[in-house]
């Protein structure tokens, strides 16, 4: 039996290797398709769900099905980029996502992804969420009002520095991220700017301070090209 | 102060509203009281929008400030840009800025002060003194200036094109940018992006030198009504360099009396509240700054275009310098003080700020690449102020050991003219309309006069918590169910 065998995604043949996953597959061959909470160095985590797709006419997470042979995907059709929308805007309405103001901007996988996928107004009701913010570190700020609960932040910290900083609390509509310390402020645990977990985030909730809009316009990782076309360029480059 | 700002028996006058006031940034409204003969007894000019900034940023991150607080306007956000940077320099704990960082600073405003000029001129301002202040109002706009003026037009969009376009190769887009950095600015300017705004700087003088020559003109065809419209006598404020001269960018401020005698100068503006006091009154979202030494009924001032090229001794620029001698020849040694001489000043200023961006192109450090200045000390506190295109800009932090914004206050350009624009109406109210049968034509007279000022409603009204409110549910038949106040004073 060879190595690579094959699944369709959009009607077109994509190679993989026995073990990965649909979404992992695919990004491997240059065919994005969104997602959030996905991050090639951890485990997949299927909460964000914008890698919704169908695989033989069922949905499933791409980041947690495992590819097969002979699976057919569909991932880029009007129902399944309607429904991705969706939760963009409820992810938008749920935080406090202020571009304009927003050192992140540029540079936040939601922001590009709500681009790429055409997301012309937020659509629902905004919660305005009023969180205060975490300053207290002396390196590292957190603004838990842009926080999409992806949890790069607790899987990191978690497993890569070996710290557990940071965890969820609550549930349900509740649910929110928190610090493993006895103040609850980040300035009580033993976070360092060197973490992986302060450099992970994808949207602006952590964020190294002292940086802020140093990168300017047209240098930033999406001003130039939509996060899909990103991601298919880096596959080309490494295969 | 004018007697007109309050009736005594306000209950017992009739009352005319121009609300909006149009061909302005932001929402404001005038309204007038009048008695059974016409005869006017009160004028306001009321601002009915609030921003509130200064309070929702409290808590930010300071290196934010710079980019979130420009927000505040979409006509000259450079200016806030700018104030607030220069703030949070101090507050981040950088020293003096680079050469280059300086003058990329410079350049990005300079792009402003000629685009923000160039919009108010020709598309707010050049309907009423091209096409007359009580032509057709259906035409009396940048189309109506387009269809009988259309090379006058033209010049209008391009060159606040041009100026449009420096801020992009200094901010990274035309509104809203991101260029300068607590510390200096975050892009270089290219040689190519250079050679674009060159190719056009030559062209853009020649047209703002024009555009001053035009208002000359206009103000030769009736010397008497250009000279006597809206005018009163009132403190003017700038900020000058060492030499005296306008500088948009940096210096110290300095007041002059009506007469041209100096009240303050070369003030160091970190210290502003020894000079300043702001007061706030019921029935404007908008507070009403004043010369402390003076008190508040005499110490009110005006700042702009007209305000700053004559408290300066003169303008760095050859051709900008002419024109300055030529406007206030017109004063037989005082300043001039027509409301409508703001538009003279306003071109000139523009032509100024052309021929300074012509100038830092050829100078080399402008291709430098050392954008950030050496990182001393933080600072709890700090005050950044410039001069914006509607006049000088305040803005005022204090930042606590987390990085946080503890406290912001803001005196916009537009707030420093309040009670000038008050009394400007009030004084075109008693000119043209005291006792005559109100009509459009003369009540755009009032709008002209607030136009002069070009001033941004939007801009001046931020005194979050502390703003006069009142709220009233009606039901559907619009009968009063209740009222809610807050720090109201008389109703008007």
């Amino acid at each position: 039996m060879s190595d690579y065998e094959t699944f369709l995604l959009d009607g077109r043949p994509v190679r993989f290797e026995r073990g990965q996953t649909i979404l992992e597959a695919a990004l491997a061959a240059g065919h994005y398709i969104p997602n959030l909470c996905h991050h090639p160095e951890f485990k997949p985590h299927g909460s964000c769900k914008l890698c919704t797709i169908k695989v033989n006419g069922r949905y499933g997470s791409a980041c947690t099905v495992k590819a097969m042979p002979g699976q057919e995907v569909s991932s880029d059709t009007p129902e399944l980029n309607g429904n991705r929308r969706v939760l963009l805007q409820m992810l938008f309405v749920e935080g406090s996502h202020f571009c304009p103001g927003c050192e992140k901007s540029g540079n936040c996988a939601l922001q590009a992804l709500a681009y790429d996928l055409e997301m012309l107004t937020p659509h629902y009701a905004h919660f305005y969420p009023s969180r205060p913010l975490d300053a207290s570190h002396p390196d590292v700020l957190i603004d838990f009002n842009r926080c999409i609960m992806c949890e790069l932040c607790v899987r990191a910290s978690r497993e890569v520095d070996g710290k557990n900083v940071f965890a969820l609390a609550g549930r349900g509509v509740a649910s929110h991220v928190v610090v493993n310390s006895p103040s609850g402020k980040l300035a009580d645990t033993d976070f360092a700017l060197t973490d992986k977990a302060a450099h992970i985030c994808p949207v602006g909730a952590i964020l190294p301070k002292r940086v802020g809009f140093a990168v300017p316009i047209g240098s930033r990782t999406y001003d130039v090209d939509a996060i899909s076309t990103l991601a298919e360029r880096r596959a080309t480059e490494e295969a | 102060m004018s007697r007109l700002e309050t009736a005594e028996n306000p209950q017992k006058l009739k009352r005319i509203a121009i609300d909006p006031v149009t061909r302005v940034e932001g929402h404001g409204k005038v309204t007038l009281l009048l008695d059974d003969a016409d005869r006017i007894h009160q004028v306001r000019l009321h601002i009915v929008e609030f921003r509130g900034f200064e309070i929702f940023i409290e808590g930010r991150p300071y290196w934010e400030v710079p980019v979130t607080v420009q927000r505040l306007c979409g006509i000259c956000p450079v200016s806030h840009h700018l104030a607030a940077v220069k703030a949070m320099d101090l507050i981040a704990g950088y020293g003096p800025l680079p050469a280059t960082a300086e003058k990329l600073r410079r350049l990005m405003h300079y792009g402003q002060i000629v685009q923000s000029h160039a919009v108010h001129f020709f598309h707010l301002a050049s309907p009423d003194l091209l096409l007359g202040f009580d032509s057709e109002p259906t035409r009396r706009n940048i189309v109506g200036v387009a269809q009988d003026f259309p090379e006058i037009a033209k010049q209008g969009v391009l060159l606040r094109k041009f100026g449009q376009e420096v801020i992009r190769h200094t901010a990274g887009k035309r509104i809203h940018g991101t260029g300068a950095i607590p510390g200096g600015m975050n892009k270089a300017l290219t040689p190519a992006e250079r050679e674009e705004i060159r190719r056009d700087v030559d062209q853009m003088i020649e047209w703002s030198l024009g555009a001053v020559h035009m208002v000359a003109s206009l103000h030769r065809t009736k010397p008497e009504f250009y000279n006597r419209f809206g005018e009163f006598d009132s403190s003017m404020m700038g900020m000058v360099g060492d030499d005296g001269a306008l500088d948009f960018y940096h210096g110290g401020l300095r007041a002059q009396a009506a007469d041209g005698s100096t009240i303050f100068d070369h003030v160091d503006y970190s210290t502003y509240e020894e000079v300043l006091q702001e007061e706030a009154k019921s029935w404007s979202y908008m507070k009403f700054p004043h010369i402390r030494a003076l008190g508040a009924e005499k110490g009110w001032y005006k700042v702009g275009p007209l305000a700053r090229v004559q408290v300066a001794s003169r303008l760095s620029t050859p051709l900008a310098d002419i024109e300055r001698k030529k406007m206030m020849a017109l004063g037989n040694g005082k300043p001039v003080m027509g409301t409508l001489f703001y538009h003279w000043a306003r071109l000139i200023e523009a032509l100024h700020a052309c021929e300074l961006i012509r100038d830092l192109l050829d100078d080399p450090d402008i291709l430098g690449t050392d954008l950030m200045a050496d990182k001393g000390d933080r600072r709890g506190e700090a005050v950044g102020v410039i001069e914006a295109p509607r006049g000088t800009l305040f803005h005022h932090y204090r930042v606590d050991e987390n990085d946080q914004v503890t406290f912001c206050n803001l005196i916009v350009s537009t707030t420093n003219n309040n009670q000038a624009m008050n009394e400007a109406i009030r004084s075109v109210a008693l000119q043209y309309l005291d006792g005559r049968k109100v009509s459009e034509g003369l009540l755009n007279h009032i709008e002209v006069a607030i136009r002069a000022y070009d001033p941004c409603l939007s801009c001046a009204t931020h005194a979050l918590g502390q703003m006069p409110l009142e709220v009233d549910l009606v039901d559907a038949s619009g009968d009063l169910i209740h009222r809610a106040r807050r720090n109201m004073g008389a109703p008007t």
